[in-house]
């Protein structure tokens, strides 16, 4: 096992996830977009717990408040709790099928959009909407695909 | 590997304190002045990737004029023409008006209009995130942008800066909840307030009694009295006007005129100095 191999083109994934998250769309289809970064980060964090974990997540939760314009602090705080949970189960993630896995998943996104609402109501005051909950059928959805283009990318660049 | 991390307490620590700082954060952020200037550095530090992340569509689009046909483009001219000329007898007119209003004013020792500088500015990324309604622009220090800064777009109202970098700015939009807006309305003269509700086409009109003379379809301006937002700009419509008299005020719902959700060009106010012209106008798409 040799020490930090790869750890750029994981920061390079963590990035592109971050560029997809704020990349310009149209209304009808921004309802519906996945969270990209959380999704790679649960991927990392299941593949590498060792490398990636709360650390990470906690930084790419802040980056993306920045982005994305919530409050500070908000989102760092889901992708942390999110990232602890993997990161404690991340043995038992990894020998569900994907089909399982993007259940799972499913549960956990539910998790990061409840936690987001509820922080925000209680900082700012924010509605419910039943279509806030969009991206977490979304991300089940893309999850599969995400899995298996993030697994062929670490094997392609013998990422440990 | 599993030896290393086979730490169960580590990660528990590690969440402790993660969960510290995003606690310390957000009480930063919200309750302390000092976020305004953290949020403008921040700002700046991740408006590369805002360029970036905004480049597909510019190539797109740029793409789309390329093959655009000749004789669309000359439509379009035409049209452009057209609207330009019959915009120019309006503001012919404006001036005349203004003039007239301005020795009225004058008569009655009340302090005359001034018009502000203007900018045009484009917009770099829209985020739809339900909990906040904000825009990046194009334009930041360099250009002579400050916070609280108002911003229009060419059928009404749209936001304000909250957050500067020098070639980059985040403005808030008046559909976010954190927003509210002093307005009047056109026909009456009611003076209101119009918050925002994290949804792009509705605003609502809060604290109006029972009685107030309001109904659906009525305009609502700015009004000036939040000493943001100069007077007279269009806002929004009155959509929707409940009246239960088990309620202490009505509840009453407004679109706002601006498109919010497809934007593409803004324009930044300055107010006090007068001067017609728009400062440095990009050339128009």
């Amino acid at each position: 096992m040799r020490t930090s191999n790869g750890l750029g083109f994981i920061y390079l994934s963590l990035l592109v996830a971050l560029v997809l998250t704020v990349m310009p769309m149209p209304q009808q289809v921004k309802l519906f977009r996945p969270d990209w970064a959380l999704l790679v980060i649960m991927y990392w964090t299941m593949a590498l717990p060792g490398r990636v974990n709360i650390l990470t997540a906690f930084v790419l939760g802040f980056l993306t408040d920045v982005l994305v314009g919530t409050v500070l602090g908000v989102n760092a705080l889901a992708f942390s709790v999110v990232s602890f949970i993997v990161a404690v189960n991340y043995l038992k993630i990894r020998n569900f099928s994907v089909i399982q896995q993007a259940l799972l998943i499913g549960l956990f996104l539910a998790l990061y959009h409840l936690l987001l609402f509820w922080l925000s109501h209680f900082l700012t005051g924010v509605y419910f909407l039943p279509a806030y909950l969009w991206p977490v059928l979304t991300g089940m959805l893309v999850w599969p695909w995400v899995f298996w283009l993030l697994r062929r990318y670490r094997r392609q660049f013998k990422i440990q | 590997m599993n030896a290393i991390f086979s730490r169960g307490p580590l990660l528990g620590l590690r969440l402790f304190l993660a969960v510290l700082c995003s606690v310390g954060l957000m009480t930063v952020d919200r309750y302390t002045e000092r976020s305004t200037q953290l949020r403008s550095f921040l700002t700046s530090v991740v408006s590369p990737l805002f360029y970036v992340a905004s480049l597909p569509e510019t190539l797109l689009s740029g793409a789309t004029e390329q093959f655009m046909s000749h004789q669309r483009l000359l439509d379009e001219n035409a049209l452009l023409k057209e609207s330009l000329l019959r915009q120019n007898g309006q503001l012919q007119l404006l001036g005349y008006l203004q003039q007239e209003n301005t020795k009225l004013r004058a008569l009655l020792g009340s302090a005359p209009l001034t018009d502000g500088q203007r900018l045009v500015a484009e917009v770099l990324a829209v985020y739809s995130h339900p909990f906040s309604h904000q825009v990046v622009l194009n334009k930041g220090k360099n250009d002579g942008v400050t916070v609280h800064q108002p911003l229009i777009d060419e059928s009404g109202v749209v936001g304000q800066i909250v957050s500067i970098g020098p070639t980059s700015s985040r403005a808030l939009l008046i559909s976010d909840n954190t927003h509210a807006i002093s307005v009047r309305a056109e026909r009456t003269g009611i003076r209101t307030v119009a918050e925002g509700l994290g949804q792009w086409d509705l605003l609502r009109v809060i604290h109006l009694p029972q009685s107030a003379d309001i109904r659906v379809g009525d305009r609502l301006l700015t009004s000036g009295l939040d000493g943001l937002f100069p007077e007279g700009y269009p806002v929004a419509e009155v959509s929707l006007v409940q009246k239960d008299e088990s309620q202490p005020f009505m509840t009453i719902y407004a679109t706002p005129y601006a498109k919010l959700d497809r934007i593409r060009h803004v324009l930044l106010l300055w107010q006090g100095v007068r001067t017609d012209d728009v400062l440095s106008p990009e050339e128009p798409k």
